[in-house]
């Protein structure tokens, strides 16, 4: 028993420093994903509500697209694609050029496409809890389109979209886990590694699904409290 | 009148070319254009040969993927049931158990729960060695079936139980007026009910299992995408993976239109 906590040590016998690295890798990725996911599917959104058709036919396309095919494979295609892609790209101007994709950032495209669709779904179903009236307002004021779109909906667009987000953000925490298989040294693969050394699967596997547990806690945690200080500013108006 | 009014009517200003419109040609011109490659490159890239050897591989993957999903669903429906039953129940330590497994299985990442399942038995080989499990434990594809059936029992739990809980207590109540016990109003008034909204939601969630099912792959499971890989790792031909994501996008949309379908079947009655 004495050496599963010699195991589990931050020192140089134990592996917990090494997983803990990987949760920051975790983090670190999620977090750089966010802001793409976000932004990238609030235009889809904007897209798929359009009176325009073209631009809807073509945010309809991308969220079939994205939300169709297995994370894995979305991953897997962006890692090897790209490298492959690149590669031809570079080769016109220099013919020996080796092009390896940095992993990190394969995964933050891939997931970035995976969670903007999703998102974008949220979104849309978010604009729709808006009553028109709102825009006629905005507009009956003289405000601009965009000044509208600022200052009018998207506060409260956000507040109806924040549960959905949410959920998202969770599902984004764990779909992380997937990059480990491209080689990013996330949580998972470094309790791979540490279970390979060791031999001590279980116990470093178990560990590892205890953390992505304690980050969604964390989490959770967290976006209850700003659903709760939003609810409060709501009441104050 | 009605004549008159109609030809004074002026006519339909045209269509102008707003920044939207144009946006949206382009953004369709540039999907049709990504469209039209990719069957150029499949067209450019046809191979007899590689057809010949890989359809047949490709089809069997096809198979365990299919096999796996399903088996996984029936499993994870029989044991969600008395997990929601655990989750709805007034007994606080059964509650707060569901709850826990729940949680766990819902709040960590599939691929970390598989991998725990496969690489993790092996530490206790000893033990089931002793009671005659480890011949099961040993096979990626039973292993693979035990972490895919836990999980999805946790996710169809929540389902059913959302879905239970959206039938009225009125319902309960005027049932239990007519004299009908616990278990007949469960299985003819509030089930029929509780289904039409939980169709969707279990749609979703065998389309997810369908998307995750692709990591059994990693463990060495030889389903859609795990012949994908093997075929992609013999070839370096990457039309091996636009295949795996031509086929896996028809199954998707395939079952999507048909929850939809079945839900205007089944949801006749509430829209006359």
């Amino acid at each position: 028993m004495n050496d599963v906590w010699v195991l589990l040590s931050f020192g140089p016998q134990g592996w917990s420093d090494d997983i803990a690295r990987g949760a920051l890798v975790t983090i670190s990725l999620a977090l750089a994903t966010l802001p793409i996911g976000l932004l990238i599917g609030f235009m889809v959104a904007l897209a798929k509500r359009s009176d325009e058709p073209s631009l809807k036919l073509a945010g309809n396309v991308y969220t079939t697209i994205f939300r169709g095919l297995p994370e894995l494979l979305t991953l897997f295609v962006v890692f090897y694609g790209g490298q492959i892609a690149i590669g031809q790209i570079v080769r016109l101007f220099n013919a020996d050029a080796a092009i390896e994709v940095n992993s990190f950032v394969a995964g933050m495209v891939a997931l970035g496409v995976v969670f903007s669709s999703y998102c974008s779904e949220v979104f849309l179903s978010a604009f729709r809890a808006i009553p028109p009236g709102q825009y006629e307002g905005a507009y009956a004021l003289g405000l601009s389109r965009m000044k509208t779109m600022r200052l009018v909906i998207l506060p409260q667009l956000i507040r109806v979209a924040l549960p959905g987000l949410s959920n998202l953000w969770l599902n984004l925490l764990k779909d992380t886990a997937l990059v480990s298989v491209i080689g990013l040294s996330d949580i998972l693969r470094q309790a791979g590694i540490a279970a390979r050394v060791t031999k001590e699967a279980f116990l470093f596997y178990g560990l590892a699904c205890l953390v992505y547990l304690a980050l969604a806690m964390i989490s959770s945690v967290g976006l209850h409290a700003i659903e709760r200080s939003v609810r409060r500013q709501d009441a104050a108006r | 009148m009605s004549a008159v009014a109609e030809s004074t009517r002026p006519p339909a200003p045209p269509r102008r070319w707003t920044g939207a419109r144009i946006a949206g040609h382009v953004l369709v011109g540039l999907w049709i254009a990504a469209g039209l490659g990719l069957v150029a490159y499949l067209v450019s890239a046809w191979d007899p040969d590689l057809f010949a050897r890989y359809v047949p591989l490709y089809l069997s993957g096809l198979g365990v993927t299919l096999l796996l999903v399903a088996v996984s669903i029936v499993i994870g429906a029989i044991l969600s049931v008395p997990i929601a039953y655990a989750r709805m129940s007034s007994n606080r330590l059964l509650g707060t158990l569901a709850y826990a497994y729940v949680y766990f299985f819902r709040g960590t990442p599939l691929i970390a729960q598989t991998f725990m399942i496969y690489y993790g038995v092996g530490s206790f080989r000893a033990e089931l060695d002793a009671v005659g499990l480890w011949g099961f434990f040993r096979e990626a594809w039973y292993c693979a079936i035990l972490a895919f059936s836990l999980n999805t029992a946790a996710y169809q739990a929540e389902i059913l139980r959302g879905a239970i809980e959206s039938v009225p207590r009125g319902q309960w109540e005027g049932a239990a007026s007519l004299g009908l016990h616990k278990l007949q109003t469960m299985w003819k008034v509030v089930l029929p009910q509780a289904l039409i909204v939980a169709l969707r939601p279990y749609g979703n969630e065998i389309i997810l299992m369908i998307k995750a099912s692709a990591i059994v792959a990693i463990i060495t499971v030889y389903d859609l995408m795990g012949e994908t890989r093997r075929a992609y790792a013999q070839t370096f031909d990457f039309q091996t993976y636009i295949w795996a994501g031509v086929i896996y996008l028809a199954i998707v949309e395939a079952l999507r239109h048909c929850v939809d379908w079945i839900e205007r079947r089944i949801t006749v009655h509430q829209n006359r």
